[in-house]
C-alpha cells in the first residue's frame, strides 16, 4: 500500500479536526509521518505546518522518523515488570543487538517502551505495530523474534498470538445483569427526558474515571446549556496504570455501554456520539465497530431512533495515538478536534463548552453501562448497595501479587482486605488502589473501604508482596508521569522529571537526606499549582511512600546532606592530562594520592 | 456619584486592600491595574491569558488558582504576598532556571529579562535542583533574527503573537512534557524559511532571551537596562502597559 494523502485527507472529508485519526492512517500505511508527509498534510487541511508537526511530536505512537518495519513496545507497567518484562525486553534487544529505542541496522526493528498497556492480568504485555500481545514468555517472544527476523507481515502471524483473555472472578449487578439493545432506550423513551435525568440523579450515580462527580447533576447541566448542538462523549481512553476494567467492558459488555451512550443523547439532546477508545485496546476496534453497525441495522442509532421524531443520534469511534492525559475529559476533548491533548482551562466547563465548544456530556465507559441499567431497572438498582454517598457497585481491576488476577465487581464499601482475600494475595505488604494517582495503601490499612467516602479509585487495585522493594514500584510510577506529563505547566512538566531522577538517584545509591526532603516539597508544589490533575496527583504516590514505607528509602541513602552530581575526582582528570601532573595535590580524593 | 466609573465597580480583597474589577477581568489584570504587582512570566495584557507558567498563584477563599485566568468576583478574599505563596513562586521559578541553560552573565538579554527580574524580586539565588543541562542548538539560519532555544520558558507568548497577530503561525510547540519544544513552520525546521520578519509582534513579546535580533547586541550597557534601574514589581504595574524590553 502507498501513502496517497490527498485521497486519504478526502476519505477524512479534509477535516482538520480529525487530524489524529488522519495521522493514525498515515502510520499505518507508512509507519512514520515524515517532514515532507507533514506539508502535504497541512496543506491539505488547511492548517499551520508547525500545528500538524506539534500534534506528531505529542503523542507517543505517532513517529516523525523510520522506527523501522516491526515497531516493538514493552508494557512498562510495574505489574509488566514485576511479571519479568525488563528481563523479557533485554533478552529481545540482545537477540536483535540494539539498544532500548534504537532501531536495527537493516530498518527491521526498533524496541521501546510504554506505559500501562492495560494487561496487566495477563502480563507482561507488548504491542507490536498496532497488535497487542499478552502473556508473554521466553517461548512466545522466541516466536515474535523469529516472525519479525523473517519479515512475516502481522496479518500472517498466527491468530493465538494476539488472543486476550477474560478473567472475571467475581460479578456484581453491572456485569450480571443482562440488558437486551434497546431496553435502557425504550425505558428512558417512556419516562421522558427530564424524567431519565431525575430518575440518574436519584440513583446516586457517580463517575467511575476517579472523579467521582453526579452523573445526573452532569447530565442535567449539559441538558440546560444553551445552543442546539450537544455531544456524548465516551472517555475509554483507559490509561490509569493498573486499570483494565474497562477492555473487560468494552468486550463483553459494550451493549451496555452503547445503549448508556444512546440514553445520554436521548437524555440531554446530542445527535453525536464520540467513543474515545485507547491506542493500546487495538483488539476492540473491530467487534466495536461490528456492534455499531449492527445497532444501526436495528434501528438503535440512525435518524429517527427508535421511532422517536428528531431523535437522531449516531456513534462514531475515535482511537488514540498514546498519551494518559488524554484520559482528563478536556484534553480528550482537544484530543477529538485533533489536536495536542492540552487540559483546558475550566471553567468554562464540557457541559457547556466541550467538543467544538458545544456542550457536551463525558463519561467513563462503567458509568455508562451503570447509567443505561439504571434507567432500565430504576434508581433502586444502584441505591440498594453501596454506601450511603457511593452507591452501586465498583468494577475493579485486581493485579500484582495474587493468585488470582483479573476483574471482581464488588458494591461500594468493600474492604481492602476482602479483595485481598478474594484474589489470593498472600504477605501483602502494600496495596495501591486507584493506579499511581491513587492512594498507597500498608497493611495497617487492611480495613479501609472502597468508596467515595474512603478510598475512592477509578478501578486499579496493584498488590505487592513482602518480596518487593517499594521504591521500586515508586521509581516505576514516576517514570510513568514524567513520561505522560503533556509539559504544559511549570510545576508538572518540570516536576515530574525532578522527581524521576531524584527517584533514580536514591534508588542507584547516590541519593542524600536532601533528596528525600526535595521530593517532598517537589510534589506539595506540584499539588498546589498543577493545571490538573495529572500534575496535582502525581507526587502521591510518592509522599505516601515517604510516609508509610520510609525504611525502603532509608536504607538507600548516603548519610551526607549533599553529594555533587558529578565525580569530583574524574573531573580532574584532564587538567592533570594537560599539566601533566599527577602528585598528590593534583588528585581530590584521599585514596587515589 | 452614579456617573462615576470607579464608585460602581464591584471589589476583592488583595492581602488586605480592596481591589475594584470590571466584570470578567481576572485577579492578575484587576491587581496590576491597581497598583499591585503580582509576579507572573506568561501573562502579557494583549493576549488571552492562558496560564502555564503558574507563577502567578494565588489563594482565593482559601484555594490556590493562577490569577491570570481566574476571573475576579466581588467580594473574594485573596492572598499573595504570604510566606507560602512565595516559596512556591521561587521554587517554580527554580524549576525554570533548572530545566533550561540559563547562564546570565553571558545572556544578552540579561537586565531586561523577565525571568531574571522575576527571580530577583522572588530572591532566588540559587536554582536549588540539580540543573538539567538540555541539549538545545541555536537556530542562527535567519539574516535578521537568532533563536536560542536553551532560554525559552515555554511561555507561548511568540505563538500567540504570532497566530493571534501578525497570523503567520510561525512559531508553535512539539513534544510533549520535559521534552515539549518550540519549533517553526519549516518543514526544514530553519527559522530562514519562515515569513518572519523584524516587524513581526512576535518579535517583540519573548520574556527571556530566545527571539535576538542580530547586529544588536548589547546596545544598552549591562547596568543600564530595564530592570537594573527599577525592580520589576515597579515596572509591571499601574496603568501604563508592561514591556518587555
Amino acid at each position: 500500500m502507498t501513502l496517497d494523502i490527498q485521497s486519504l485527507v478526502q476519505r477524512h472529508h479534509g477535516d482538520g479536526s480529525r487530524l489524529v485519526q488522519i495521522l493514525r492512517d498515515v502510520m499505518e500505511v507508512a509507519g512514520h509521518v515524515s517532514p515532507p508527509v507533514i506539508t502535504e498534510l497541512a496543506r491539505a487541511l488547511s492548517l499551520p505546518r508547525a500545528r500538524v508537526e506539534g500534534v506528531v511530536g505529542f503523542y507517543s505512537f505517532f513517529e516523525a522518523e523510520p522506527r523501522g518495519r516491526y515497531r516493538v513496545f514493552f508494557s512498562d507497567n510495574i505489574t509488566d515488570e514485576m511479571a519479568g518484562s525488563h528481563e523479557l525486553r533485554q533478552r529481545m534487544l540482545d537477540a536483535f543487538r540494539i539498544e532500548l529505542g534504537e532501531v536495527s541496522r537493516d530498518d527491521l526493528v526498533s524496541i521501546r517502551s510504554t506505559s500501562c498497556t492495560g494487561l496487566c492480568d495477563q502480563g507482561p504485555a507488548l504491542l507490536v505495530n498496532d497488535r497487542a500481545i499478552a502473556r508473554l514468555t521466553p517461548a512466545r517472544l522466541g516466536a515474535i523474534s523469529s516472525l519479525i527476523r523473517g519479515g512475516t507481515p502481522m496479518h500472517q502471524w498466527p491468530e493465538n498470538l494476539f488472543s486476550i483473555a477474560s478473567h472475571v472472578h467475581r460479578e456484581d449487578r453491572l456485569l450480571s445483569t443482562a440488558l437486551a439493545p434497546g431496553e435502557g432506550l425504550d425505558a428512558a423513551i417512556a419516562r421522558g427526558r427530564s424524567a431519565t435525568i431525575a430518575e440518574i440523579t436519584e440513583s446516586g450515580l457517580r463517575g467511575r474515571g476517579g472523579a467521582g462527580f453526579s452523573t445526573g447533576t452532569k447530565w442535567a447541566a449539559c441538558a440546560n446549556a444553551a445552543g442546539p448542538e450537544r455531544y456524548v462523549v465516551c472517555n475509554a481512553d483507559e490509561g490509569e496504570p493498573g486499570t483494565f476494567k474497562d477492555r473487560e467492558l468494552l468486550m463483553h459488555h459494550a451493549e451496555k455501554v452503547l445503549e448508556g451512550m444512546t440514553v445520554a443523547a436521548f437524555a440531554v439532546g446530542a445527535s453525536v456520539g464520540l467513543l474515545y477508545l485507547r491506542a493500546e485496546y487495538p483488539f476492540l476496534i473491530a467487534p466495536l465497530l461490528e456492534r455499531l453497525a449492527e445497532r444501526r441495522r436495528v434501528g438503535l442509532l440512525g435518524k429517527a431512533v427508535r421511532g422517536v421524531a428528531g431523535f437522531d443520534f449516531d456513534i462514531e469511534l475515535h482511537v488514540g495515538a498514546g498519551a494518559y492525559i488524554c484520559g482528563e475529559e478536556s484534553a480528550l476533548i482537544e484530543s477529538l478536534e485533533g489536536k495536542r491533548g492540552i487540559p483546558r482551562n475550566r471553567p468554562p466547563y464540557p457541559v457547556t463548552h466541550g467538543y467544538k465548544q458545544k456542550p457536551t456530556v463525558v463519561n467513563n465507559v462503567e458509568t455508562l453501562a451503570a447509567a443505561a441499567l439504571v434507567t432500565r431497572h430504576g434508581a433502586d438498582f444502584l441505591r440498594s448497595v453501596g454506601t450511603p454517598k457511593s452507591t452501586g457497585t465498583k468494577v475493579h481491576s485486581v493485579s500484582g501479587d495474587v493468585a488470582r488476577p483479573g476483574i471482581y465487581e464488588y458494591p461500594f464499601g468493600v474492604t481492602i482486605h476482602e479483595l485481598l482475600e478474594a484474589a489470593g494475595a498472600k504477605d501483602t505488604q502494600a496495596v495501591m488502589v486507584g493506579g499511581p494517582s491513587g492512594v498507597l495503601l500498608s497493611m495497617r490499612e487492611l480495613s479501609r473501604r472502597i468508596c467515595f467516602e474512603d478510598v475512592p479509585s477509578a478501578g486499579a487495585f496493584m498488590v505487592f508482596d513482602g518480596t518487593r522493594d517499594m521504591l521500586g514500584v515508586i521509581d516505576n510510577f514516576a517514570r510513568f508521569f514524567a513520561h505522560e506529563s503533556c509539559g504544559f505547566c511549570t510545576p508538572c512538566r518540570v516536576g515530574t522529571t525532578l522527581n524521576a531522577q531524584m527517584i533514580k538517584r536514591i534508588t542507584s545509591g547516590t541519593g542524600t537526606r536532601r533528596d528525600v526532603k526535595d521530593l517532598a516539597r517537589v510534589s506539595q508544589i506540584m499539588k498546589d499549582a498543577s493545571h490538573c490533575g495529572l500534575g496535582a496527583t502525581a507526587g502521591n504516590p510518592i509522599a505516601m511512600a515517604i510516609a508509610k514505607f520510609r525504611p525502603s528509602f532509608d536504607k538507600r541513602l548516603r548519610s551526607l546532606d549533599v553529594l555533587p552530581t558529578f565525580d569530583l575526582e574524574e573531573s580532574l582528570a584532564p587538567a592533570r592530562e594537560a599539566t601533566a601532573r599527577d602528585d598528590v595535590d593534583a588528585h581530590f580524593d584521599e585514596e587515589h594520592r | 456619584m452614579s456617573d462615576d466609573p470607579t464608585a460602581a465597580r464591584p471589589t476583592f480583597q488583595l492581602d488586605g486592600h480592596d481591589v475594584p474589577f470590571d466584570e470578567g477581568q481576572s485577579i492578575l489584570a484587576a491587581a496590576l491595574a491597581a497598583g499591585h504587582y503580582v509576579p507572573y512570566l506568561c501573562f502579557h495584557p494583549e493576549f488571552e491569558p492562558h496560564g502555564s507558567c503558574k507563577v502567578c498563584t494565588v489563594k482565593v477563599n482559601g484555594r490556590m488558582h493562577a490569577s491570570c485566568t481566574t476571573p475576579a468576583c466581588r467580594g473574594d478574599v485573596v492572598e499573595s504576598q504570604v510566606d507560602e505563596l512565595a516559596t512556591l513562586r521561587k521554587n517554580l521559578v527554580q524549576f525554570l532556571f533548572t530545566e533550561g541553560n540559563h547562564f546570565c552573565p553571558s545572556c544578552e538579554t540579561s537586565g531586561s529579562c523577565t525571568l531574571q527580574g522575576v527571580a530577583y524580586e522572588l530572591g532566588m539565588t540559587t536554582a536549588h535542583y540539580s540543573p538539567l543541562f538540555p541539549d538545545r542548538p541555536l537556530d542562527a539560519s535567519h539574516p535578521d533574527v537568532l533563536l536560542d532555544f536553551n532560554r525559552c520558558i515555554l511561555c507561548e507568548l511568540c505563538i500567540r503573537a504570532s497566530t493571534l497577530v501578525d497570523r503567520k503561525d510561525v512559531f508553535a510547540l512539539s513534544g510533549r512534557g520535559i521534552t515539549k519544544h518550540l519549533i517553526v513552520n519549516a518543514e526544514s525546521g530553519k527559522l530562514a524559511d519562515t515569513n518572519l520578519t523584524l516587524a513581526d509582534k512576535a518579535m517583540q513579546v519573548c520574556p527571556v532571551g530566545v527571539i535576538l535580533k542580530k547586529r544588536q547586541g548589547f546596545q544598552v550597557p549591562i547596568g543600564e537596562r530595564r530592570y537594573d534601574q527599577h525592580p520589576i514589581s515597579e515596572l509591571a504595574v499601574g496603568p501604563r502597559k508592561p514591556e518587555h524590553r
